[in-house]
């Protein structure tokens, strides 16, 4: 079909590429849709438009199913649970079947509940030891040479780069009961028997602070980086003892970077599934583990979306909090 | 303040050991001879039987082949959309939906891979019956699951970025006539190219490595070379996996040294020439 006469090339700034598709569409007699992009499409729209509409795809449809799949039955077929609303009698009666039963389930089960608060207790702990550790090599960054501090940065950094997965296997290597770390101590004679260090609660501690060590030290670098020297200055010339300045100053100052490095540590650490299956205990699972479990094991899809619903819940305070940070970081930056 | 000096360097010495120690002994122990892996036989070793073991074993080979490639497109597709959605967060101002997609670009950062691995394949089977795609599960599913994750991390990356310059160039350009399309290559791309490399270096590091998300979405022909490892330490250590950490940690360290210093070396060259400019027009 030919351009309907009258219709004006699309004038402005970044419609020259916009203009092409326009044509297409009139080429094809979309009439409708050619003058719907032409009133309403811009280049900054189009911007917006396509890594909203693929995040709203592939992040936001995903939860609203596994919301929709976690209220159903299961069931033998594939995929194995029943949808939530069904035609029967040849579409005479609309039958809903909205079923709690998986949350009941969850929320009675001691399997779940222990799971859950095991998951929470293992996440805290090493979020705790991730900013014990953390917290003095931030600020020793932060305060040497600059030349000194992009090069410890680096080497920070470095490991992230490499393999997560490998770096958790190369604890078993040096956790085992014939690891490294038995074998010198038992030649060093500080021990007479191996000790039994993998498959413990303190591999998995030890596995996730490792792995996710960077994630505590970055923001705290970029917040402790930042304070005004001259405060502590003005704090000693007053009198006060460095470590009286540090709790008095310091800290105080750098809440920000350290409520940041523990939610990028805890988040992820609830639902950690690779270091707990490589390190852990076999008779105490986590709860990423458990999901897995009752999706690939036994197949039941909708215990399993119950599950993912419920640790969501759980994290959703945290993940708010995350946000919250990073809205005010950017704000930060832009001034 | 000097009487701590000794504390702080104490805990950098000692987190630094800490992250170092368990590559360099993987490193280490894939030159080993013994199949006991940790028991150094000093008889035989140092050796290269391991790395010959592994580039004879077709299986790691083709995963990660398939990796590599899931990876490059992953970075890709990430980049391109990372960078709108970094571009839309900082200089489009308010529009309608811009809270909503600032939240869906910092979830992924900390969502449990579980639960991103599972709401995926729930879609993708949804999908599958209701329009017949994707039919089977496999580059293309994990591709998308990747793109989805390593988006997030790019529109941080290009955020802040974004965020460091003013947009008082971009404005001269625009009220001098050019167009936003040639704004935003010609001045806005060039000033952010650091970041997107970076970005695309995070992009491909994260795709290369997950194996949880890929196990949720992958079909039985889509095997990655993390899932290959994953279900290899399962069942303990294995000398030539320790072979294979030592070239990906050489590979790795290479391409962080030389990127970080061409970074700097760019970040000097605009410095340098933001002065001339400066100096000129004064």
């Amino acid at each position: 079909m030919a351009p309907t006469p009258g219709n004006r090339v699309p004038q402005g700034l970044a419609n020259d590429r916009l203009g092409l598709l326009y044509a297409l569409l009139q080429q094809f007699g979309l009439q409708r849709w050619s003058q719907y992009v032409r009133q309403h499409w811009s280049g900054q729209r189009l911007v917006i438009a396509i890594p909203w509409v693929w995040l709203f795809l592939f992040f936001v449809v995903p939860f609203l199913i596994v919301f929709k799949i976690s209220f159903s039955e299961i069931r033998l077929a594939m995929p194995p649970y029943a949808p939530l609303f069904e035609w029967l009698e040849e579409g005479k009666r609309l039958v809903t079947t909205l079923n709690l039963g998986n949350y009941a389930f969850i929320l009675s089960d001691n399997l779940y509940i222990s799971t859950f608060a095991y998951s929470l207790k293992v996440a805290a702990v090493s979020t705790l030891l991730c900013l014990l550790i953390g917290y003095p090599m931030a600020y020793a960054i932060a305060r040497s040479t600059p030349t000194a501090r992009s090069l410890f940065l680096m080497l920070i950094i470095l490991p992230f780069w490499t393999s997560f997965l490998l770096r958790v296997y190369a604890w078993v290597g040096l956790l085992k009961t014939d690891g490294v770390i038995n074998n010198t101590l038992l030649a060093v004679g500080l021990i007479d028997a191996p000790l039994t260090l993998l498959y413990t609660d303190l591999a998995v501690y030890i596995g996730i602070v490792y792995s996710y060590l960077p994630f505590m030290i970055l923001p705290l670098y970029a917040n402790l980086e930042k304070h005004d020297l001259t405060l502590l200055e003005a704090a000693a010339d007053l009198g006060a003892r460095p470590f009286k300045a540090f709790l008095r100053i310091t800290l105080p100052l750098s809440v920000p970077g350290i409520v940041a490095g523990c939610l990028l540590v805890f988040i992820p650490a609830v639902g950690e599934f690779v270091i707990p299956s490589l390190l852990g205990r076999a008779d105490q699972l986590m709860i990423g583990r458990i999901l897995s479990d009752e999706f690939f094991a036994n197949r039941d899809w909708p215990v399993a979306s119950a599950v993912a619903i419920v640790m969501l819940l759980a994290l959703l305070l945290p993940i708010m909090l995350f946000q919250r940070y990073q809205r005010l970081e950017l704000e930060a930056a832009k001034r | 303040m000097k009487t701590r000096g000794w504390f702080r360097n104490g805990a950098l010495a000692f987190g630094l050991a800490f992250l170092y120690i368990p590559i360099l002994s993987m490193v280490f122990f894939s030159f080993n001879n013994s199949r006991l892996v940790t028991v150094w036989d000093a008889a035989n070793s140092p050796t290269l039987l391991w790395y010959r073991k592994l580039f004879a074993n077709g299986q790691i080979l083709d995963a990660a082949l398939l990796s590599l490639q899931i990876a490059a497109m992953t970075a890709t597709g990430a980049v391109i959309l990372g960078t709108l959605a970094g571009l839309a967060l900082v200089r489009f101002g308010p529009f309608r939906g811009r809270a909503m997609l600032s939240t869906m670009t910092t979830a992924p950062l900390v969502m449990p891979e579980v639960i991103t691995g599972l709401s995926l394949l729930l879609l993708f089977v949804a999908l599958e019956q209701l329009t017949g795609w994707p039919a089977g599960r496999g580059v293309a599913t994990i591709t998308i699951a990747h793109i989805t994750f390593a988006m997030a991390y790019v529109t941080v990356v290009v955020q802040s970025r974004l965020a460091g310059f003013d947009d008082s160039l971009e404005e001269a350009a625009l009220d001098l006539g050019a167009k936003p399309a040639k704004v935003f290559f010609r001045i806005t791309l060039p000033l952010i190219t650091p970041a997107l490399v970076s970005g695309w270096l995070l992009a491909f590091t994260l795709s290369w490595d997950d194996v949880v998300i890929s196990q949720f979405v992958s079909g039985p022909n889509s095997t990655t070379l993390p899932m290959v490892i994953f279900s290899k330490a399962r069942l303990g250590v294995s000398p030539d996996i320790n072979a294979l950490a030592t070239i990906l940690v050489l590979i790795v360290a290479t391409g962080v040294v030389l990127s970080t210093i061409w970074m700097k070396r760019q970040e000097r060259r605009r410095l340098l020439e933001e002065q001339m400019a400066r100096s000129d027009g004064g």
